[in-house]
């Protein structure tokens, strides 16, 4: 239980003048750890003091070890008035807690001050002594580990993942407290700077307890959030996924260890060849299916619906035993647990087996003083209550899980709209229980096989579906069925087969709402929600079309509130995955027919857009194999429009209303612009600018379609805030001022980050938030990644290659398989190339190949199927492989010695999991800051932007000192989770708050790595001196 | 809709070097704008003019953090707030204290704190240097003055220590200093003819040769003051004027030097008496401050004039 934490202090460097008289300062330290305070000795008239103190020792219980941080402060000593207090240093020492973590804290770290910012730095040496076995005292939870990136860590192996965790702490904000009115800005910015590491810390014990409970080690997708709820109180809530982790430490047990889970996959159907081939002749009455089909599709292509009903009755059935199996089995590990619930947004290889789409749920609340710190029920029972739904909305399409699952709020006085949204998901049960090894066993559906289009296939029953919803048969293996669009919050499967590139795609939009009081606001407020749901909705899919895509990742929809407005600005990324059809065009329609220039103006519209979306296939290297349409056809005539989102909002009084955002009965995707509101909607759809060229942008982890990535990268803050000038505003003018900021915030990034073309924006994440009445905020956080554009040549090469080789194939109705499968081991290939091209050539022309004498394309398809069965195994290890660098690893880090090198380190920050080119080696723990700066001279300090800049790049340096200290040479999964930002111009006073958190890492450029495990001793001081090594 | 605030901030700070250049030549940022617009870079990148002032204000924003760190140039080594490549902390130096030589001129030997600055304006307009250009450079001037004034050990050694700069810039600052510190005379019309590198030139050779150091390499002393006892030293000189045979003496001593190196040596040769006692006269009065400060108004006077009327195709030294 008990634990000793050492503390020295070591020196300090660059301090501020405090003595006016003599340009010098007489400098000392304050150790502080709980109740227990150190000082240091005077060290007289110097701005850079050595102190070079004895080892401060506290004895401390490990419940305090977590919770507490070590506070350091650093005064200047006055003989005859108080001592000036120069700055802070809070350091979590929480990383020092589990064992393959830092063993130590030592570097220089900025002395930061609430209203002067940084001054000068600080040399301190912290250490840990546990004494006992951790796990046995279970009010602490030491030894847990924790992640914010949210997919497994790449040195590590998930043997279990067992489920949601969530904890929730309150009090009462001290900036509220009545004494708050009696004590300086500084003294109260600090209260509440420590109150909230505090609470963080507390939090991570909580959750860490919980943890230990459900028998996990690690949580993984560790999201923290405050909320400020202002008079209310102070809210700190956190969710992640617990998980058993197992480190990837010698490379012998590497290999195997991780690859086992898609090689038992792969190589299952061969180890029960019944099974297998019980299921090649459950495939044949979809192929005589499809085929009668096809040859009704040539005629005019408008197959009946009662043929559709026929060939899905017949899937449904044979997929039904599978089916149901799995979601028994999914369904029993999946039941003791409340919420089955996953953070994270990237899976082992087998995990997802299906998707569903995206499910959220918001709810408005009125604020109230938290009367009772100690029992935070009703803020627990709020977010039970938003999860419960999304339970039964993941339900209701077929899914047992929530995938990609997050939660945020929104505030505004007394009102707070709570959100919550996931993707509804079908996983696979062997990771959720203990019985790993029957789990592989198993019979497997045959979903399981085709990787790249298993996600896409329907959970949920299509004789009742829980939406009008237009399905077709994959692309890809032709047996199961697929939406016509898929939205998903989560990343794109490493496995999915996707054509071309993606894009960011965002929907934006205003909403004027009145001002009121307290409830009814909130009535106001629900009544607007809805309709901002729909309207963000048909943006999104209006751009996707126009994108000529057809599936979005990553969708994350931010609805903010202010006084007098609502925001809704929804950010994605759209891919064309190569399973799900060919999205239609998009059609314009007027209301007045009879008017003649009126017609004129509508087909000039019309042209617009049909050339836009020509111009993006072309600019996202979108070219589907076209004929595979003309041939198979779709099941349905016209592509329908159709909702992927399930969603409700209720109110306070817990009301329940579901919407379904599909659009009816609609046939075809027509705009129909009856009034200038409409008119509006498409002029904004054909204003978003592409990128430049070299440029691209996605919000996921990786883009699609980009694989050669450089090592140089740049992340990146950029804030804006606009005034809104009039008062008088319309919803029009409103949404083309918020348009207008994000896509000129946009342009100036692509501007500023031109010298790194050919580059990709990546984890581009927007935050809208209203500080005041005429205010807009956006806050963007990105990493623009180079990547090389010779190779990028050779894969779009490698990739038409594909391509061909699918088009060819897909007219011998072959396409069981992604044929990326087989691309790569190409000797063993069937087909010579030069011939395969000859056969596209020839399929081109359409009927000759579709004439094809089915029986021996049947032999052929068997044929082929056994080949690439075997060589989907080959394959599939190489993916996995490339999927977690640390496969090949066979060079692990042990704790790093600090090295006392002089010159800063560079530390990398990214929002992304991983680093291009390099391998990590080692995770340090986690970073999660709490700044607060304010400021009582804000024209002196550059006005308001001269303070952000500052401060930012403040909150940056602190973020890579406590990475160089823990002996870390990068922050991945970095985020800024809250930058609150206010300001009084007429008082000259500006407040800043910002929580940023990542986990700090220790990373080898892939280029050393050769070397370094060639040669063991040198490695060890590889990454302790980060100084070496000078790269961006 | 007006921009309230607009920011940029990159893990590795971004530097445009051609918006440095700007910065540096203390163009405001309207200024700067206009001027990157006439380099056709909206044309190359498609921008618009918006995105153009937003991106040069950051910069001009980041410039002006960066700017307290230039001012102790190891102390950028060690900051944390910016992370900025090791090659990109050199050329931000270097280019800071790089000066222009036209603005050098006019302020070469002058007194450094006092009078200089209400001066600026007319030197802005003479050279045609912005007035805030011109202030960084006076300022980077007794930065660099205050600071290696009461250090001991070499002058170049000590600026380059404490300023990180290039070898050649810290020679040339080495010069100023040494310039103000001995307060020499250079704006006279007579002098007009002579660049900052002429005067370099000198300096590099006194520092070295007449200076406290340049006698006794043992003694850790300042490169900055003339050493007075060799000052002194040079009084005895007269002799070389005064006694006949002395002088004869030096004559041939000097004429075996530089026979053959010299291709106006029989007109050197002629002259020696004259010359010779012009240089030996400015010399001798060296002990007197007044004296040292004209020194290269008095070496203009009364050894080239002489010489160029002679059509000397060479310079003093």
């Amino acid at each position: 239980m008990p634990g000793k934490l050492k503390v020295k202090i070591v020196a300090g460097r660059h301090l501020p003048v405090m003595d006016r008289a003599s340009d010098l300062t007489d400098a000392f330290v304050e150790v502080k750890f709980g109740n227990t305070t150190f000082k240091t000795d005077v060290y007289l008239k110097s701005l850079n003091p050595q102190w070079n103190s004895e080892w401060f020792k506290f004895e401390v219980d490990d419940e305090d070890l977590q919770d507490e941080p070590l506070q350091i402060t650093v005064l200047d000593h006055d003989t005859y008035s108080a001592n000036d207090a120069i700055g802070k240093v809070y350091i979590d020492i929480d990383p020092l807690l589990y064992s393959e973590a830092a063993t130590v804290i030592s570097g220089w770290f900025p002395i930061y001050d609430t209203i002067h910012g940084i001054r000068g730095e600080i040399n301190v040496v912290v250490k840990v002594d546990l004494f006992n076995d951790l796990n046995r005292f279970r009010q602490s939870s030491c030894g847990v580990k924790f992640f914010c990136t949210t997919s497994i860590p790449k040195c590590y192996r998930a043997v279990i993942i067992h489920g949601f965790v969530e904890e929730l702490v309150v009090n009462e904000d001290p900036e509220y407290q009545w004494i708050d009115r009696i004590r300086t800005p500084r003294a109260s910015n600090e209260a509440r700077q420590r109150l909230i590491s505090l609470m963080s810390g507390e939090l991570q014990r909580k959750i860490g307890l919980k943890v230990l409970e459900m028998r996990g080690n690690a949580v993984v997708g560790y999201l923290q959030c405050f909320d400020l709820e202002g008079e209310s109180g102070l809210v700190v809530r956190a969710i992640g996924t617990a998980c058993t982790l197992d480190k990837l430490s010698s490379p012998a047990a590497l290999l195997p260890a991780c690859n086992s889970p898609s090689r038992e996959m792969k190589e299952s159907p061969l180890v029960h060849p019944p099974s297998h081939g019980c299921r090649s002749t459950h495939n044949s009455p979809i192929h005589t299916a499809t085929g009668s089909r096809l040859t009704q599709n040539f005629s005019v292509s408008v197959p009946t619906l009662i043929y559709t009903g026929m060939g899905s009755g017949s899937a449904g059935k044979e997929g039904g035993p599978f089916k149901a199996l799995l979601r028994q089995q999914t369904q029993s590990a999946l039941e003791q647990r409340e919420f089955p619930f996953f953070t994270l947004t990237a899976f082992p290889p087998g995990f997802l087996v299906h998707v569903g789409g995206v499910v959220s749920a918001r709810s408005v609340k009125l604020l109230d003083r938290i009367h009772n710190p100690d029992e935070p029920e009703t803020r627990d029972a709020w977010w039970a209550e938003i999860r419960q739904e999304i339970k039964s909305h993941a339900k209701a399409l077929g899914c047992h899980a929530v995938v990609g699952y997050s939660e945020s709020t929104s505030i505004c006085e007394e009102v707070c709209i709570l959100s919550a949204s996931g993707t509804a998901a079908v996983l696979n049960p062997r990771f959720l229980q203990d019985g790993t090894v029957e789990g592989c066993l198993e019979p497997r559906l045959e979903e399981n096989l085709p990787a790249g289009c298993g996600f896409c296939h329907i959970p949920y029953d299509e004789l009742n579906m829980p939406f009008p919803a237009h399905l077709t048969y994959c692309n890809n293996c032709r047996k199961q069925k697929v939406p016509d669009v898929l939205f998903t919050t989560i990343d794109l499967p490493v496995d999915a087969t996707v054509i071309g590139k993606g894009c960011l795609i965002q929907a934006r939009l205003c909403r004027l709402k009145k001002k009121a009081q307290a409830e009814a606001n909130a009535t106001a407020i629900s009544n607007l929600l809805p309709f901002m749901e729909y309207e963000v909705h048909t943006q999104l899919m209006n751009k996707l079309k126009l994108k000529a895509m057809n599936a979005l990742f990553g969708l994350r929809i931010q609805i903010t509130v202010g006084e007098n407005m609502l925001m809704g600005l929804a950010s994605a990324t759209g891919v064309y995955l190569a399973a799900l059809p060919t999205p239609g065009g998009i059609q314009i329609a007027g209301k007045t027919p009879n008017d003649g220039s009126y017609e004129q103006h509508i087909s000039h519209m019309q042209k617009k857009i049909n050339d836009t979306i020509a111009k993006n296939k072309e600019l996202y290297e979108i070219n589907p194999p076209e004929i595979s349409e003309e041939i198979i056809g779709s099941p349905i005539p016209e592509p329908r429009q159709r909702s992927r989102l399930l969603r409700s909002q209720s109110e306070s009084s817990d009301e329940v209303t579901e919407l379904d955002l599909s659009h009816g009965k609609k046939d075809a995707f027509v705009l129909e612009i009856d009034d200038t509101d409409a008119m509006e909607d498409v002029h904004s759809l054909l204003t978003d600018v592409p990128p430049p060229s070299g440029f691209y942008s996605c919000n996921t982890e990786i883009m699609p379609g980009i694989n050669n990535w450089t090592s140089e990268i740049q992340m990146f803050t950029s804030v804006r805030v606009i005034r809104l000038s009039s008062l008088n505003l319309t919803n029009q003018a409103l949404n083309k001022n918020f348009n207008d900021l994000c896509e000129n915030l946009l342009k100036s990034l692509y501007f500023k980050l031109r010298s790194m073309i050919p580059c990709c924006l990546c984890h581009v994440n927007f935050t809208v938030s209203l500080p005041e009445d005429e205010l807009i905020q956006v806050t963007v956080t990105a990493v623009a990644i180079t990547f090389d554009k010779n190779q990028a040549l050779q894969t779009t090469k490698t990739h038409a290659e594909k391509l061909l080789q699918r088009a060819s194939t897909d007219n011998e109705e072959l396409l069981q398989f992604p044929l990326e499968l087989c691309s790569d081991s190409l000797p063993s290939h069937p087909f010579p190339p030069a011939k395969e091209h000859l056969e596209s050539a020839s399929s081109n022309s359409g009927i000759p190949a579709a004439q094809r004498d089915r029986c021996s394309s049947w032999i052929e398809l068997i044929k082929l199927k056994a080949q690439t069965i075997r060589r989907g195994s080959i394959k599939t290890t190489v993916t996995v492989e490339k999927a977690s660098p640390m496969g090949e690893g066979n060079f692990r880090n042990r704790s790093a010695p600090p090295c006392a090198n002089s010159t800063v380190g560079v530390v990398k920050m990214t929002p992304l999991s991983f680093i291009p080119g390099a391998k990590i080696t080692k995770y340090l723990g986690i970073i999660n800051m709490f700044f607060i700066r304010e400021t009582t001279s804000l024209r002196e300090e550059g006005g308001v932007s001269g303070f952000l800049h500052a401060f930012i790049a403040e909150v940056f340096a602190m973020v890579r000192a406590h990475v160089a200290a823990l002996g870390g040479n990068a922050v991945v999964s970095y985020i800024m989770k809250q930058c609150v930002f206010m300001e009084n111009p007429n008082k000259n006073q500006a407040q800043c708050l910002i929580n940023v958190s990542g986990d700090a890492v220790v990373f080898v450029r892939e280029s050393e790595l050769e070397v370094v495990s060639a040669q063991q001793p040198a490695a060890n001081c590889q990454p302790s001196c980060p100084g070496g090594e000078v790269t961006t | 809709m007006t921009s309230e605030l607009d920011i940029f901030v990159g893990n590795t700070t971004l530097i445009d070097e051609d918006v440095y250049r700007l910065w540096l030549d203390g163009y405001s940022v309207s200024d700067a704008v206009v001027l990157r617009v006439c380099s056709g870079i909206l044309e190359q990148t498609g921008a618009t003019a918006a995105v153009l002032q937003s991106d040069t204000m950051d910069h001009y924003r980041t410039f002006h953090m960066l700017e307290r760190l230039l001012h102790a140039p190891p102390k950028m080594l060690h900051q944390l707030i910016f992370q900025i490549p090791p090659s990109r902390q050199a050329l931000l130096i270097e280019s800071y204290y790089a000066f222009d030589e036209a603005f050098v001129r006019e302020v070469l030997g002058k007194k450094l704190f006092k009078g200089t600055k209400k001066d600026l304006d007319d030197i802005s307009t003479k050279t045609g240097i912005t007035l805030k250009s011109c202030r960084r450079h006076l300022d980077n001037f007794k930065r660099v003055f205050k600071v290696v004034e009461e250090m001991r050990g070499s002058l170049v050694d000590n600026i380059q220590q404490h300023f990180l700069l290039s070898d050649r810039l810290a020679r040339d600052y080495a010069a100023i200093v040494f310039f103000a510190n001995n307060r020499f005379e250079t704006g006279k019309k007579k002098l007009h003819y002579l660049s900052f590198g002429d005067f370099a030139f000198c300096a590099e050779l006194m520092i070295q040769n007449w200076t406290l150091r340049a006698i006794d390499s043992q003694v850790d002393d300042m490169d900055m003051d003339l050493d007075k006892e060799f000052l002194q030293d040079l009084k005895e000189l007269k002799v070389l004027v005064a006694d006949k045979d002395l002088l004869d003496l030096h004559k041939s001593l000097v004429c075996t030097a530089l026979r053959g190196k010299l291709g106006v040596f029989s007109e050197m040769e002629a002259n020696f008496k004259n010359l010779s006692r012009g240089l030996v006269n400015v010399a001798a009065k060296l002990t007197h401050n007044k004296d040292v400060r004209d020194l290269f108004v008095d070496l203009v006077e009364k050894f080239v004039e002489p010489c160029r009327s002679d059509h000397w195709p060479l310079n003093e030294y």
